[in-house]
């Protein structure tokens, strides 16, 4: 018994000290998260809601809230974004999803087509949007080639790609950005288990499609869905892009909430602030969209 | 299946990416190139001088704020990620879900929601138009991204290699130093090289707590686009994207085919 209860004071005491070391190893981290992302957010909000005491403006009021969700250009504004990021979230997964299948069925491993892939990961979005703007701008060099060709005869005549109509340079950027991460995520989940299952399909006959639909995409449906999220988030809430090659009107919401932040008006700010909370809940809804219906599917393959 | 398929495509992978440099290189390196001209009418270098001159200046030190202020958030980040994805990795507790979502949501989360918000605290702490505030917002970004990387890597490491070595009586230091830290190096490798690109490609959350104080790389090739001096601005970019080439190749190096999956 006495030995007993000395193992529980002991294994009590190992208890203790590890809780101790786990919270000395997470704490600082989360502390920092807390403070600045939790604060940040806090305080945005509080500002949005009109709590400014420097001011002397202590009374909540979702005022801000309701001029930015009742002006009709919000909308606007709203369909653009969404426009951008859905778009160009879709063409990338519809490439990336083709050329990893393509990358995997012919074997491609060369060190240097692996390596050329991975360098749109790393470039900063500003310069290819610079670089985006030097290639298509009414006198760059697509221009200048289509000349060259006799197509047109001067820049006027080019289609407008940047600063246009349909948002085509800010959505090519983000097609050649995003395009690499997600093949490279498809292609890891591939690579470790696409081969034999397609065998296995093979010899029960299944064809080219049957095969895609019922074999591949199921094995890479999880790690795809997570890489659309993602670049869904960052396409929607990005702002160098959009302010680059973007029109004046209509903003997308990331540009027109920096705008309104930084207007000379200091009442402008809490609209701007409450439109980068507003983007801030939209990208958090999408997460908890995917979460749940991913859940949903879970609990229907369950029942079947 | 014909032979030339894998071929054009691998071709049309390096092209595709090679593309966008094309008129950066060509731009950084013309002198005066009018609009119908496919080449410019005369190559110079005097956008590659400018950097370097006098007038440059600007840019010399644009270029030593953003390193000092990378080098800065990715060592912070690492300091205090690498323990917290060693928790996360290694160890199942409660609340674990919650410290999970801490660490999840400011990946997608923009940067710009959390930076306004922010401004104001900062203004009256003092940190607004510092560099201590700049490093605090891109800490921001990084963190979760290094925190993230290393509970990766701690979810694949097996804590006895450090049992066995106090076992022989490695003090804590020493297996600190010679046990854990080469076995997760790969990772933190990563994990800081990518906190430095992340925090080197900021530019709105550098602006709004910077207030136009802080002149990073990114904040300096925005004005240059708005001054229209094509030749420059295509020179800096050109500075501005080496040193996330030289990531690659230092990660490649070190990490072979793959390394860089889920870096954003």
């Amino acid at each position: 018994m006495v030995s007993g209860q000395i193992g529980g004071r002991d294994a009590r005491t190992r208890a203790a000290r590890w809780d101790l070391c786990l919270a000395g190893l997470l704490a600082p981290a989360l502390a920092v998260m807390l403070l600045l992302f939790g604060g940040g957010l806090t305080l945005g909000g509080l500002q949005a809601l009109g709590y400014l005491p420097g001011a002397g403006m202590t009374e909540l009021t979702a005022a801000h809230f309701t001029r930015v969700l009742q002006d009709p250009d919000f909308l606007t504004s709203l369909g653009l974004t969404l426009h951008i990021a859905l778009t160009s979230t879709v063409i990338a997964a519809v490439v990336s999803v083709a050329l990893a299948l393509a990358l995997t069925r012919w074997s491609i491993r060369s060190r240097l087509v692996h390596f050329v892939l991975q360098v749109p990961l790393t470039v900063p979005h500003l310069v290819v949007a610079v670089s985006m703007l030097f290639l298509l701008a009414p006198a760059g060099l697509a221009a200048r080639l289509a000349a060259a060709l006799g197509l047109i005869a001067s820049p006027g005549e080019f289609p407008l790609l940047v600063n246009d109509r349909g948002s085509i340079g800010i959505l090519l950027v983000y097609i050649w950005k995003e395009i690499p991460f997600i093949a490279l995520m498809v292609l890891s989940v591939l690579q470790n288990a696409g081969g034999e299952l397609i065998e296995v399909g093979r010899t029960l006959k299944a064809g080219p499609w049957q095969r895609f639909r019922f074999i591949l995409l199921p094995v890479i449906a999880p790690s795809l869905a997570a890489a659309c999220l993602i670049v869904f988030a960052f396409t929607f809430g990005a702002f160098e892009v959009p302010w680059l090659l973007g029109r004046t009107y209509p903003m997308s919401l990331p540009v027109r909430g920096y705008k309104s932040y930084a207007d000379v008006d200091l009442a402008a700010r809490p609209e701007g602030i409450a439109i980068g909370l507003i983007i801030a809940l939209v990208v958090m809804g999408a997460v908890a969209l995917a979460v749940w219906l991913n859940r949903l599917a879970g609990s229907r393959e369950a029942i079947r | 299946m014909t032979r030339w398929r894998p071929k054009a495509l691998a071709a049309g992978i390096i092209l595709s990416v090679a593309v966008p440099f094309l008129p950066l290189v060509l731009w950084s390196l013309s002198e005066r190139w009018f609009f119908p001209g496919l080449w410019p009418q005369q190559w110079g270098l005097r956008a590659w001088q400018h950097l370097l001159d006098a007038a440059g200046g600007q840019i010399a030190s644009g270029l030593a704020h953003s390193t000092a202020l990378a080098a800065a958030t990715a060592a912070v980040s690492l300091v205090v990620g690498v323990p917290a994805g060693r928790a996360l990795g290694l160890y199942a507790f409660r609340g674990k879900a919650l410290a999970v979502l801490l660490v999840v949501l400011p990946l997608i989360v923009p940067p710009l929601s959390v930076a306004m918000g922010l401004h104001l605290w900062f203004i009256r702490l003092g940190l607004a138009e510092t560099f201590a505030g700049v490093v605090l917002v891109h800490l921001t970004v990084c963190l979760p991204y290094t925190v993230f990387v290393m509970w990766g890597v701690f979810a694949n490491y097996d804590p006895d290699f450090e049992a066995q070595a106090r076992c022989l009586g490695a003090s804590a230091l020493a297996v600190a130093w010679r046990v854990t830290l080469p076995l997760v190096w790969p990772g933190i490798l990563v994990a800081g090289l990518f906190s430095f690109l992340l925090s080197w490609s900021q530019y709105l959350s550098t602006l709004i707590i910077g207030g136009g104080r802080v002149l990073t790389l990114p904040i300096l090739l925005f004005a240059l686009m708005g001054s229209g001096d094509r030749p420059v601005a295509a020179a800096v970019s050109l500075v501005f994207v080496a040193p996330a080439l030289l990531v690659l190749l230092v990660s490649a190096r070190h990490l072979g085919r793959g390394g860089l999956m889920g870096v954003r």
